[in-house]
């Protein structure tokens, strides 16, 4: 699955959450879209974060906003895999691979 | 002052003639008996002769609910005084209309314990040419007595005065209860101006601030917001986490060695130093302890322990609530010491001398037990120093508590980002993840140890932080220095820069 197919979002705006929003784009890009509380302590991890989490997916097609109240990491990366799972519309989730 | 010399020489001396001797003219209409009250600031600044480049001072009993210092700045820029250097005992949330005051000239150096809001942010971004000098509540008292800050004009707020300046803080509309910090002002300022909103018949008596300190008085139709000045007002936290550490803290101060009767302690506010009080509260019951007396800034639930025989006196330097404001006038034991009597280490007797438990916060600690309290983690001005190392220091046992993280803030750093109370000076830390416990300390560490409580070593905690958070990346600052940090013997303990 190199696409996206479809608009999905996960998470809340409650401080320790975060909000991701992804869209699909027709152009050969990964385009992330950060805002953060911790932007100067963690931003460039937070952003590394996501471009990871993406690869892992096989997706390279990809636009990505995600709003941070201080969450950690494995927060924003569940958050992030579930949009990214609603958006495909997933019967089968491959679970070893998450 | 007379010397022997002179006394020799006063054998010269010789009445003078009766027929010449003529006394200031006497006056029997009682004028001058209401000769201290102006009608406006205004008048009170020109009589007290302040000119450009001079220091002013005010108090911060009022906390967020102050209006004496933003109303007396705006008349202070008003008349065109520029080059100031303002004094405030601490600044709060209210005073960011400061900045102007700062852009125009009106003041160029600031003395305070604390900073936050806008103002903290605009001088962490190099609002000032001056850095700013933060001092404790201890060390601002050892700097007006050596000399360094020199106090030309002080404008006090009180709530209730006589004609004659006699004023007390635990009566009236606008009640902040102990006037402490006000009290170091009124003693040593050259002209001391009291603004009040509430004429009290003379002699108004006992007082906080004496006939004898005031030169003038002003009065305002408003001093302070009372639903502001118990700022943070005492309420039991319902936060679990909170409710851990108090807990915790309750059980290290138990198992401490301390803990007997006649033992004395101080708290802060914020909901886990409340939820301690509680809990000791019930031990204290269980084991029939009587402390000797509760110290510093007090809170409701310390007047709840003196009411119930647990406390025997306090000594209030601030009162943080309006149960604390109120007690202050109707218990006896509830006692009103200065800013000198509290902590001032130079002080012929500072209350912390006999103190053995505090139990302090903190927004960062470090593996060598130093603690900030001024700067957040982005390193902006947003706290205050008040009594944190004066008690750290003087304290038999201090207890810092502290979440081991914020949200993804950590709280435990391999280095904090600036010094308020030096590590040597902490005893224990508390947190959610294990009670570290200085190493100087191994008796403690051995009792706290035997009571079952889980001690783990500070480098450990920090490990735990660094694993849940991540290695945060490091502030960016300027070479600028936008705060000097002094420690309370007045050496400098620490700057913090501008943000780059």
């Amino acid at each position: 699955m190199n696409k996206i197919k479809k608009s999905a979002y996960a998470g809340t705006l409650e401080s320790s959450d975060a909000f991701v929003q992804i869209e699909p784009i027709e152009e050969d890009e990964i385009r992330v879209e950060l805002t953060s509380s911790v932007e100067e302590m963690y931003g460039d991890d937070i952003r590394e974060l996501i471009k990871s989490v993406i690869k892992e997916l096989s997706i390279s097609y990809i636009s990505v906003k995600v709003q941070d109240k201080g969450a950690l990491d494995y927060v924003i990366k569940a958050r992030l895999q579930a949009a990214i799972l609603r958006a495909n519309e997933d019967e089968k989730i491959n679970w070893d691979k998450l | 002052m007379i010397n022997a010399k002179d006394r020799a020489d006063m054998k010269d001396l010789t009445p003078s003639d009766a027929k010449f001797f003529k006394p200031k003219e006497k006056d029997n209409s009682g004028k001058e008996r209401d000769s201290k009250i102006c009608k406006t600031i205004e008048e009170s600044i020109k009589k007290s002769g302040l000119k450009d480049g001079m220091t002013i001072s005010f108090h911060h009993a009022f906390r967020g609910g102050d209006k004496v210092l933003n109303f007396v700045m705006d008349v202070i820029a008003k008349m065109g005084f520029r080059d100031l250097t303002l004094a405030s005992s601490s600044l709060s949330s209210v005073h960011d209309p400061l900045i102007e005051h700062i852009k125009n000239g009106v003041v160029t150096q600031i003395y305070t314990s604390g900073l936050r809001s806008k103002l903290g942010e605009a001088i962490s971004r190099g609002l000032m040419q001056k850095p700013v000098q933060i001092h404790s509540h201890g060390g601002r008292v050892h700097l007006i007595k050596s000399g360094e800050l020199k106090i030309d004009v002080a404008f006090l707020g009180v709530p209730v005065i006589d004609r004659f300046g006699n004023a007390t803080g635990y009566k009236g509309r606008s009640k902040c209860g102990s006037l402490g910090y006000a009290m170091s002002d009124a003693r040593y300022a050259k002209y001391v101006i009291a603004v009040s909103e509430s004429l009290e018949e003379y002699p108004s008596f006992p007082a906080s601030i004496n006939q004898d300190q005031v030169d003038s008085i002003v009065l305002v139709d408003e001093v302070g917001d009372p639903s502001q000045i118990g700022e943070g007002a005492t309420r039991m936290t319902s936060n679990p986490k909170e409710l851990l550490l108090a807990r915790r803290a309750a059980k290290v101060i138990v198992n401490s060695g301390l803990f007997k009767n006649g033992y004395s302690l101080q708290t802060g506010t914020g909901g886990a130093s409340l939820a301690t009080t509680i809990f000791l509260s019930e031990k204290m019951e269980e084991e029939n302890i009587t402390a000797s007396f509760g110290l510093g800034g007090i809170t409701g639930t310390m007047v709840y322990m003196l009411k119930r025989g647990l406390i025997k006196t306090l000594l209030d330097v601030q009162s943080f609530d309006e149960f604390a404001a109120k007690s202050l006038g109707e218990n006896q034991n509830h006692i009103e010491i200065s800013a000198n009597q509290y902590a001032n280490p130079s002080s012929k007797g500072a209350a912390i001398k006999q103190l053995d438990v505090v139990v302090l916060s903190a927004l960062e600690i470090d593996v060598d037990f130093n603690v900030n309290v001024l700067t957040g983690s982005k390193g902006i001005l947003r706290g205050a120093s008040g009594g944190h190392c004066d008690t750290a220091a003087e304290a038999k046992l201090s207890i810092i508590v502290a979440p081991l993280t914020r949200g993804r803030i950590p709280t435990i750093l391999k280095r904090v980002n600036t010094i308020i109370t030096p590590g040597n000076t902490v005893d224990v830390v508390v947190t959610d993840q294990g009670v570290a416990v200085n190493p100087k300390n191994i008796e403690l560490k051995k009792r706290l140890k035997n009571a079952g409580i889980t001690v783990i070593e500070i480098e450990e905690l920090h490990k735990k932080a660094m694993r849940i958070c991540g290695k945060p990346k490091p502030i960016k600052y300027s070479d600028k220095v936008v705060a000097t940090i002094r420690y309370r013997d007045g050496s400098v303990l620490d700057v913090v820069k501008a943000l780059a």
